[in-house]
């Protein structure tokens, strides 16, 4: 007799009421699926906040305050002798522009009739942004007849007055600001009540240079993104054909033997290098050895194609890879070389999925930020670099560094700048991969 | 600028040279192809790399290593090595001339040595470093360097530069950062994999991948201005823990938000790569979804997921902006997680930017924090990838 019996164990009273140990191992699996659930939401949910506290930080660098008065360009202190020689026109310091613009606002605050208890002079010339007057002048150098006219400029307000439209300066801590005062600022009310005074959208935060530390207002991101797009020129033009040769050569003609072997594993080993590594690199071979200019495009797009590489190298011989070996043999079987049945019928077909790894390593290689820090990108440039060849060895900014920059000042206006800076990378990021995906959609082929 | 007009004329011959050489071919096989042992073309584009290749390697070699020297000698040099490449190359076009082999020798050895600037770009790496490491222990004792415990560097001579302190910001750091991220990351894998239906995975799988694709600098903004002060307000102030926005607890969240993705579609692979069978026959024996991944998938593929979190590890280590932005200056060995410490690549960054003087310990140390780095994280890497590599065998 082999009947096996139960012994001690309860027989199970009925099929549809779940018996304890059923009840426990089924809350256990809805336990485990809710921690699954539960971190798709914690990373989607992290995903959502990032995005959402840069992007309501950054929206303000969009929008900038400006003052619209007019401006008596009063020819006896702009052009003593009288004759418009531009020569003479220069020697006329920005501060004398600045004077002019404090008159004038003095003036329009008179005409229109704004009185303001406590207000200094200093709150009145504070008002104006220090920049305001450089752009005076460069206005009145490029266009002597303006001299004894006046002329409605629109000149930018002082950065904590732009923060109080923006809800970052309040009542309270101006009354605590070295940099602004309460009265300052019902000036700037009575002023917007006139209609001078308004927040527009700013084009001049994507054009203009850096500005230095107290002109946040000012402070744009032309030459970072100028600089970065020379990178990016570098990069494309070096990490393409190095790596789609590299690729080919690897993929189609490397016997396997050792030496094949080691570089194989030096890629993946490469790919997988911390990037401050390849900025020590090209501090010390680029910038020290070959003796190339630092803060230059030319380094940075350098180094970038060092670090791009890999990626590009593994996406081609995967895209290489991904073509039927049918194709060479056909190739073959009707004379054709090795060499021609690569370069005619594999590489063509293979381009969509090289072009895709492409535009995913070219994305990588803009957002880098450390290895640039290294090779002096974080100086501070203001004259925009010409255009290439001879600009690339000319210092620049790239659009993370000038974020990185942005971040160690200590003006807060300066936390929204960068915010707003990386809304502009993000904005380039989100357009090259959508790119890619359209590339691999149109042409993606299944064999 | 002469290189670029010796450039311009060494491309100009080289064109030329194609033009010359094709219609010289033909000529001499009377205007019949047929006779030609390789097409036209070949012939045109094997007198176009002779001429082109030597004298563009010249200038290549000479701008890097001599940048500064005069450079008209050189522009002559290469403009005479493009004309003897070009006569060469029209003295031997013939219609029996092998052109489609001399060109096709060339170019695999042009993909050849493509190919080897992988191994040039590691080698400049670990020279570059070695070197400067080198004039640094001439400078700075390696026994201090490696076992000192304060880190205090000072311009002005007898700095203390010990890396431990550095070393223990790095680890800690990454330990937080792993033990968001691991958890997160293969929980997320495995219902993705396990049990997401299609319109999930369509939604949450992209969704993920856009967190890989943010720039590290995004992720240090988030540390600075929304992390930092949140985790400070509400924890590290309430606690009387300490007072800094930045700190260890700060730069480690972020970082391992950073790194979900990352784990979570190493592991996502590495789950798929499991047999379907084993789940089979643990369902069949009566198990539960969540007892078939516990107790039969998670276990074979167990090595595959060790290998992933060292690759998260070595990541995590060599992270820059996020420490940059988000773990402070301070060299400290403290266990509060709510202080403000520092990490390698913090220090590599703020030894070697702004005015940099060669001949210092202070700027030299840089390099021997960034070779321990390297050295560091490419055996995490030479583990991770073989046990990857071990793994991914057993299944196939």
């Amino acid at each position: 007799m082999s009947d096996a019996t139960l012994q001690g164990a309860q027989p199970r009273p009925s099929l549809l009421a779940a018996d304890p140990r059923t009840r426990k191992r089924n809350a256990a699996e809805a336990r485990f699926r809710a921690y699954g659930l539960g971190a798709i939401l914690v990373s989607m949910v992290m995903l959502v906040i990032l995005l959402f506290t840069i992007l309501t930080g950054g929206i303000g660098a969009f929008r900038q305050t400006y003052l619209e008065i007019p401006v008596a360009l009063d020819a006896a202190q702009l052009d003593k002798n009288g004759n418009r020689d531009p020569a003479d026109l220069r020697k006329v310091l920005t501060l004398t522009y600045g004077k002019i613009l404090q008159q004038s606002l003095e003036q329009s605050i008179a005409d229109k009739g704004i009185a303001i208890a406590e207000l200094s002079d200093k709150d009145v010339s504070g008002l104006i942004s220090k920049e305001a007057s450089a752009q005076l002048r460069n206005r009145v150098l490029a266009d002597p007849e303006l001299i004894g006219q006046t002329v409605e400029a629109r000149v930018l307000v002082n950065g904590r007055v732009d923060g109080y439209y923006k809800g970052r300066v309040s009542m309270e801590s101006a009354a605590r600001d070295a940099n602004t005062s309460p009265a300052q600022l019902q000036l700037a009310d009575a002023l917007k009540a006139q209609g001078m005074l308004a927040t527009q959208w700013n084009w001049s935060f994507l054009t203009s240079p850096d500005a230095s530390d107290q002109r946040p207002e000012a402070a744009g991101v032309g030459i970072a993104i100028l600089g970065s797009l020379y990178m990016m020129l570098v990069v494309l033009v070096l990490s393409v054909p190095i790596g789609v040769a590299a690729s080919i050569y690897l993929e189609e003609f490397a016997p396997k033997n050792r030496w094949t072997d080691i570089i194989e594993v030096n890629i993946s080993n490469l790919a997988a290098v911390p990037s401050i590594v390849f900025g020590i690199l090209g501090l010390a071979a680029f910038i020290n050895f070959a003796g190339l200019p630092q803060s230059a495009p030319i380094v940075g797009g350098l180094v970038l194609t060092l670090m791009t590489l890999p990626t590009i190298i593994i996406a081609t011989r995967a895209a290489l890879k991904a073509v039927p070996p049918s194709i060479r043999d056909a190739a073959l079987g009707v004379g054709a070389s090795k060499m021609q049945s690569v370069f005619h019928h594999v590489l063509p077909l293979a381009m969509p999925g090289i072009l895709t790894g492409t535009i995913i390593g070219l994305a990588q290689a803009l957002g880098e930020t450390a290895p640039l820090l290294l090779i002096g990108m974080v100086a501070f440039v203001k004259n925009f670099p010409s255009a290439p060849p001879d600009g690339l060895f000319e210092p620049a900014s790239a659009l993370p560094v000038q974020v990185y920059n942005w971040t160690q000042r200590a003006d807060p206006a300066f936390i929204e700048r960068a915010s707003g800076a990386i809304i502009v990378l993000l904005v380039f990021l989100l357009c090259m991969n959508l790119l890619a995906i359209l590339l691999r959609r149109k042409f993606e082929r299944r064999w | 600028m002469p290189v670029s007009w010796t450039l311009l004329v060494v491309l100009a011959l080289a064109g030329a040279g194609y033009l010359v050489a094709r219609a010289r071919v033909v000529a001499m096989a009377g205007g019949d192809v047929r006779r030609l042992h390789s097409r036209p073309s070949y012939h045109g584009w094997n007198a176009a790399l002779l001429t082109a290749l030597p004298a563009l390697f010249l200038i290549a070699i000479w701008r890097f290593v001599q940048p500064a020297a005069n450079p008209t000698p050189v522009a002559i040099l290469a403009l005479v090595l493009a004309a003897a490449g070009l006569g060469l190359a029209l003295f031997r076009a013939a219609p029996g001339f092998r052109a489609r082999n001399a060109v096709e020798t060339m170019v695999k050895g042009l993909l050849i040595l493509c190919s080897s600037i992988a191994i040039l770009t590691t080698a400049g790496i670990v020279f570059s470093m070695l070197f400067e490491t080198g004039h640094f222990f001439q400078k700075y004792s390696w026994h201090e360097f490696f076992f000192g415990t304060t880190w205090s560097p000072r311009f002005g001579g007898g700095s203390q530069l010990g890396i431990l302190p550095l070393l223990w910001g790095t680890i800690y750091i990454s330990l937080i950062a792993l033990a968001v991220s691991v958890p997160i990351g293969l929980f997320a894998a495995i219902y993705m994999s396990e049990y997401a239906s299609a319109r999930l995975r369509g939604v949450a799988k992209p969704m993920i991948e856009v967190l890989a694709g943010i720039p590290t600098i995004v992720y240090g903004l988030f540390a600075l201005i929304t992390v930092g002060p949140m985790l400070r307000d509400y924890f590290a102030q309430p606690l009387g823990l300490g007072n800094s926005g930045s700190s260890v607890m700060t730069a480690g969240l972020v970082m391992g938000i950073m790194l979900i993705p990352f784990v979570s579609s190493l592991s996502d692979d590495i789950i798929n790569a499991v047999p379907q069978s084993l789940r089979d026959g643990a369902l069949g024996l009566g198990s539960t979804q969540s007892e078939t991944v516990r107790k039969v998938v998670l276990p074979a593929a167990l090595p595959g997921i060790v290998g992933a979190v060292l690759l998260a590890a070595s990541r995590a280590i060599g992270e820059t902006m996020i420490v940059v932005l988000g773990a402070g200056a301070a060299a400290r060995m403290d266990l509060n997680p709510f202080e403000a410490m520092t990490t390698i690549t913090v220090k590599i960054v703020s030894q070697l930017t702004g005015d940099n003087d060669f001949a210092a310990p202070e700027t030299l140390v840089a390099f021997a924090l960034g070779l321990t780095l390297f050295v560091i994280t490419l055996g995490l890497n030479i583990v991770a990838l073989y046990v990857v590599r071990k793994y991914r065998e057993q299944y196939e």
